[in-house]
């Protein structure tokens, strides 16, 4: 790359330039060069970044308004829908925003799966990935108790007794996060300073995660290394500039719509009635994006196993890149990979499905055995597959597929590893 | 000498970080503790609650920190219920004798041992109390008897201060 010889043209520019190379960063960024064969898959991250600064600045104008106490923050929610100007759209741009940037992350966290965007060299990348879906599942948590409904309350109560399952602390760890022996007034404002605090420690984290991303640059749909710059790859700006505002526009009316057609139907109506520390609602359930880990939670019987079986459900994919043996990145010359990918979206679609309904009967069976395939998948397929899948041929290029290329690969490879 | 000069040093590398370790705890801990329960909410530690209008087959609900507690009049064959259950058949082992000391009187906690949520009275498959969360069913003393709760429902300090009021905490 031609980081370092960026000369600004201005003299101005040269020299803030010498003093802080801004200028160079922001050079680096337009020329970054990129695999031309991306999809619009890849256009996630920039939809995500989207996401996330809209939910800082709806989530900083609500804030304005907002009381975050016990006796008042139900009545300045609904003062937030019916007085102030526009409270109603920041509100529900923010509530729904919500459950957009988890539409997006987990188009994007597939995405990776698909094209094992995750081996090596960008096993950095993905961990960063990861903590920050935690932190996005922390925040949306923490937001949702935020507006004091049922919902709201029950959810807190039975999120943080997940903490009672350990053994001899965990009813004194369940105390120091309420501040007292309910959740109540202290555990309310705590959650308040915490769900303002996160989406800055996502913003750090989504620096670190471009950061270490532009070190080996992007993966692509072929999977394989290439050379950067060559005829492989194009200059970020304006190509794929373009190309992620253009998805970016599809997506923003997806968004638009639940916003202004249906912004509460991914809610729950308990959460229109304000907390009441006697009464449980007759079903809970958490918002849709946690409802695959709810199943796995409530499919095993035990207390202390469920909440392990819950947290190794996330943490698993966190040791992704070792798991995985394969030396091949793109499921597409990974035939059964290919079939054991569509398994796994299919199952965690079954477990969220569950996840809803009541945990018994049939549904509790299928519960189980999803969550029994989850593990199995990461645990036992990926691994095993590396070694035993024949996967087909790999380009040499990316421009190779498109021109013809060669139509004997293996020549193509033995004539290149004897020139070497 | 050289090896000498090297194991002064390593002491003083120990004996600082130690010293910098303890300082650092010392400012940590108070930043940990503010968030346990402050002395406002350990001052409303206890509560009096008139039962004298509770009829049996009856329950009262109170709230005693943030917590819902039941006071249950119980009925004759509830107790005879709750009194004739064998040990092994129990999850978390406790007589009925031990959990109401007046037969009469059952008071405790009305909070799911799982994860905390209200169960709803005289329902479930034990006729106690059922937990509409995750299924857990609860007898006439409050026993866990099915379901994902790992332990009875608990049984808080109270006392009768006099025939018809009861002081919990």
């Amino acid at each position: 790359m031609s980081d370092h010889d960026y000369r600004p043209k201005s003299k101005v520019g040269q020299w803030f330039n010498d003093r802080l190379p801004l200028l160079t960063l922001a050079n680096h960024l337009t020329d970054y060069p990129t695999p031309k064969n991306l999809n619009y898959w890849w256009t996630f991250g920039g939809i995500l970044t989207f996401c996330l600064i809209t939910q800082i600045v709806t989530g900083l104008t609500l804030a304005m308004h907002y009381i975050a106490h016990a006796d008042m923050a139900f009545e300045s929610v609904e003062h937030i829908m019916r007085d102030v100007n526009y409270g109603w759209l920041i509100r529900y741009i923010h509530a729904n925003g919500a459950s957009m940037f988890f539409l997006a992350v987990y188009i994007h966290i597939f995405r990776s799966l698909f094209y094992g965007s995750y081996k090596a060299p960008r096993e950095i990348i993905w961990i960063i990935g990861i903590i920050i879906y935690l932190l996005m599942m922390a925040a949306a948590f923490m937001g949702y108790v935020l507006p004091w409904g049922q919902m709201s309350f029950w959810g807190a109560t039975v999120i943080t007794n997940l903490f009672s399952a350990i053994p001899l602390v965990g009813e004194g760890i369940v105390t120091w996060l309420w501040g007292g022996y309910s959740v109540d007034n202290p555990t309310l404002t705590r959650f308040f300073t915490l769900h303002y605090l996160i989406p800055f420690l996502i913003l750090g984290l989504v620096i670190l995660h471009i950061w270490a991303l532009h070190v080996p640059g992007n993966n692509n749909p072929v999977g394989i290394d290439i050379k950067k710059p060559s005829k492989d790859t194009v200059p970020f700006h304006p190509y794929i500039v373009i190309k992620d505002g253009f998805a970016l526009l599809m997506f923003m009316i997806v968004f638009a719509f639940f916003v202004f057609y249906a912004p509460n139907i991914l809610g729950h109506a308990d959460n229109y009635i304000e907390a009441n520390p006697m009464v449980t609602p007759a079903h809970i359930v958490p918002e849709w994006y946690l409802l695959p880990f709810y199943a796995i939670l409530r499919s095993v019987p035990d207390k202390l196993l469920g909440v392990v079986a819950m947290l190794s459900a996330i943490l698993i994919l966190a040791v992704l890149p070792w798991l995985d043996t394969s030396k091949i990145r793109s499921a597409v010359f990974r035939p059964l990979y290919k079939q054991f990918y569509w398994i796994l979206v299919a199952d965690v679609l079954i477990l969220g499905y569950v996840g809803a309904m009541p945990a018994e009967g049939l549904y509790l069976l299928i519960a189980r055995v999803a969550t029994a395939y989850y593990f199995l998948h990461f645990l036992v397929i990926l691994p095993v597959l590396g070694f035993k899948e024949k996967t087909l041929p790999v380009p040499l290029s990316i421009t190779e597929p498109v021109l013809g290329g060669s139509p004997n690969l293996a020549a193509a490879r033995n004539k290149e590893s004897k020139i070497e | 000498m050289s090896e000498k000069k090297t194991k002064r040093r390593d002491f003083l590398f120990t004996a600082t970080t130690a010293v910098g370790a303890v300082g650092a705890a010392a400012v940590v801990w108070p930043m940990i503790d503010q968030m346990n329960p402050d002395a406002s909410v350990k001052a409303l530690a206890s509560t009096e609650v008139d039962v004298s209008s509770l009829t049996p087959g009856n329950t009262l609900t109170v709230l005693w920190r943030g917590k819902p507690v039941f006071i249950r009049r119980r009925t004759q064959e509830e107790i005879d219920e709750a009194r004739k259950v064998k040990m092994e058949d129990l999850i978390h082992p406790e007589k009925d004798e031990d959990r109401a000391k007046n037969p009469e009187w059952l008071v405790m906690l009305g909070v799911c041992t799982h994860l905390g949520c209200v169960p709803l009275n005289d329902k479930g498959d034990y006729n106690g109390w059922f937990c509409p969360c995750h299924g857990s069913h609860y007898d006439t003393s409050g026993r866990i008897r099915k379901g994902p709760a790992p332990w009875n429902m608990e049984v808080p300090k109270y006392e009768f201060v006099d025939a018809n009021t009861i002081k919990i905490g």
